[in-house]
């Protein structure tokens, strides 16, 4: 499936700490018992795994960038809000989808153009962007959720193809679609090449900026659909329901091994970031371990992990 | 510019170089200074309940607070580093500080827990970053959801209300009519600008920030240094977090996350430089003043509390292009 990644490069590289840790995780998750292997739970996996998945694609092309998104969460929040007041107003679900994807699609152009335009730093910009995308939901709702959505959203939130849920459907449609844009196509190269070293590709005739704006703008995009899963799951929309869903987002990036630095990393490590995230969230859940302390965790778990990378880079460039 | 901070670091400049310095500075404070009687000026003029010593005192209090969570970030930012985790730092160690007064125990043993609690905090983040090499702002965010997490769990969702007379003075108390947290942000000031400006390692911090491959070249000990200022920007959101708990007499697990973008904005908009090496406190003291000014006019023009996030972004978002475009301007004079 991924051929033309399986470079020299991709071949030599050791596979990041996630997968044994993330093995070990799954496993101690079904050894502890508790339901955790019962059919009902493994669909309900899927499910929480949806929405993370999908916001965690994009942030791996903009980290591999050397940038980051802390806005992600508000505007995927700011993007729900959207999405299900125009369906309380009485539009229709693609009216509302392409004013999520509108909203989407204009917070990735801001944070793009003002990283890339203006070289300011991705994380300061991204904090203002959470600002006002959060203000602009309070705003919006005047803090309240919004509901009287009627069936549809949440009918096609339950929907089925071929007995697999239409959430994670889309969301691994989302995985596919960035699996060839970063793999095989022109812009993917050029998020290698941003990452790695940005002024040889402007010195090398090519036009930085627009495919740096273009790797935000994606991600807006993206978050436009994820509100689609995010209203649906609820059949209503919060101002705040996804504050802080970038920081799972984030930590499942750096958990697969994508590094802030040299523009490396690989699309299946945060695949393997965002499952270990969603198992051991579930464990934690059916363990009776509060939400709080399971975000505790995963920061602890980011620490070990970079910390198991790290040494055994040192090891590899100074072999004992 | 850059290059004065790493050579004053070892060696004597030549006065000029200074008067030059000094000059380009004081230019900047003052056009601060204009912007906050301006401020001033227009919400005077807007709201009659603008001057009223109540409302100034409060102007007051709201920027020594400000200042106080912005010190520390000051000299993380004049160092080339970042800390997101401020204001949850300041949350975790004002809902232990809480715990302790209210199990019975001496306020004092709750401001020792805070400041203890708030230093180790930043000491983690300096080692993560200095000894992990991790980006700091990778580092001080995971730390924000960690103190989060943990003050979520602490608090279970509870408030701990009303503390001993005694320890509330430390936020509301007045001394000869001036409240006692404005005296706080004043002895600070004169402690941290002695600090930057008049001693080695404060002298250093800036070189480091301004060039740390030539700070380290120069013998200066960057890791050591950088990990002293974590850990100092962690004793400051300690310090805050005893001022803000005494001022509004309550803990609650999110107390602290509304202050993390006005405190940004504060430093930023002090003229402290993302990228390192430019900066003062004095200027922090000016921000924190400012972005006191744009929340305390949001109150009085009755502009509902739900813009305050969209409102402080937009003024953050303007504080980073001010400081690109004069990084740009200061570049091009040399």
């Amino acid at each position: 499936m991924n051929a033309p990644a399986r470079s020299v490069t991709y071949r030599t590289r050791p596979l990041p700490a996630i997968v044994p840790i993330g093995l070990f995780v799954v496993v101690g998750a079904v050894l502890a018992g508790h339901g955790f292997a019962s059919e009902r739970n493994i669909a309900n996996l899927g499910l929480q795994a949806s929405i993370l998945l999908m916001l965690a694609m994009p942030m791996t092309l903009i980290i591999m960038s050397e940038g980051l998104d802390l806005s992600a969460g508000a505007v995927l929040s700011l993007c729900s809000v959207v999405m299900a007041m125009m369906l309380a107003g009485g539009h229709g679900l693609v009216a509302a989808l392409a004013a999520s994807l509108g909203v989407g699609l204009a917070f990735g152009l801001a944070n793009g153009g003002l990283v890339s335009l203006l070289g300011l730093p991705p994380f300061v910009v991204t904090l203002g962007t959470l600002g006002i995308a959060q203000g602009a939901a309070l705003v919006l709702t005047e803090g309240n959720a919004v509901s009287g959505l009627g069936p549809g959203i949440s009918a096609l939130y339950a929907d089925h193809i071929a007995g697999i849920p239409l959430p994670v459907i889309i969301a691994l449609a989302t995985w596919l679609v960035t699996h060839v844009l970063l793999y095989h196509t022109r812009f993917g190269a050029y998020v290698f090449a941003i990452g790695g070293n940005r002024d040889a590709l402007v010195l090398a005739g090519v036009r930085a900026s627009a495919w740096h704006i273009a790797i935000y703008a994606y991600g807006g995009l993206v978050s436009g659909v994820a509100a689609l899963l995010l209203t649906g799951r609820m059949n209503a929309a919060h101002p705040t329901v996804a504050i802080g869903m970038e920081f799972d987002a984030i930590a499942a990036v750096v958990l697969g091994g994508t590094s802030f630095e040299r523009g490396d990393g690989r699309l299946l490590g945060t695949v393997l970031g965002v499952a270990t995230i969603t198992v051991l969230r579930n464990a934690l859940d059916l363990l009776g371990i509060e939400s709080s302390l399971q975000v505790v965790s995963i920061g602890v778990l980011i620490l070990v992990v970079i910390m198991i990378d790290s040494a055994r880079r040192t090891w590899r460039v100074h072999p004992a | 510019m850059t290059s004065s901070h790493a050579a004053a670091a070892r060696a004597r400049v030549p006065l000029a170089h200074w008067r030059h310095h000094f000059a380009s500075e004081n230019a900047a404070l003052a056009l601060r200074v204009a912007l906050i009687l301006l401020m001033a000026l227009l919400l005077a003029l807007s709201s009659d309940a603008f001057l009223s010593t109540a409302n100034v005192l409060n102007v007051l209090r709201q920027a020594s607070l400000m200042f106080l969570l912005a010190t520390g970030l000051t000299l993380v930012i004049l160092c080339g580093g970042f800390d997101l985790s401020v204001a949850a730092n300041l949350t975790l160690s004002a809902c232990l500080a809480a715990g302790v007064i209210k199990s019975g125990a001496s306020p004092w043993l709750g401001v020792a827990t805070a400041l203890a609690c708030s230093t180790l905090a930043g000491a983690l983040n300096g080692l993560a970053i200095t000894l992990l090499r991790l980006p700091a702002f990778l580092a001080t965010y995971a730390m924000l959801w960690i103190l989060q997490g943990l003050a979520f769990h602490y608090m279970g969702g509870q408030e701990i209300y009303g503390f001993p007379p005694a320890f509330r003075a430390l936020g509301t108390g007045f001394l000869l009519g001036v409240p006692v947290p404005v005296y706080l942000m004043a002895a600070v000031l004169v402690a941290g600008t002695l600090f930057t400006r008049s001693t080695n390692v404060g002298q250093e911090i800036y070189a480091i920030g301004a060039n740390p491959e030539a700070a380290r070249l120069s013998g200066i000990p960057v890791r050591r240094r950088q990990l002293l200022v974590y850990a100092l920007s962690g004793l400051m959101s300690g310090l805050a977090a005893v001022v803000y708990l005494a001022r509004v007499n309550a803990a609650d697990s999110g107390m602290g996350e509304p202050l993390l973008l006005p405190v940004i904005a504060a430093v930023l908009i002090g003229g402290t430089s993302l990228f390192g090496g430019v900066g003062s406190l004095l200027g922090t003291v000016l921000g924190a003043i400012i972005l006191a000014l744009v929340i305390n006019g949001m109150n009085l023009l009755d502009i509902k509390a739900q813009w305050q996030p969209l409102i402080v972004g937009v003024v953050l978002l303007a504080a980073v292009l001010v400081d690109v475009v004069g990084r740009g301007h200061r570049e091009r004079i040399g």
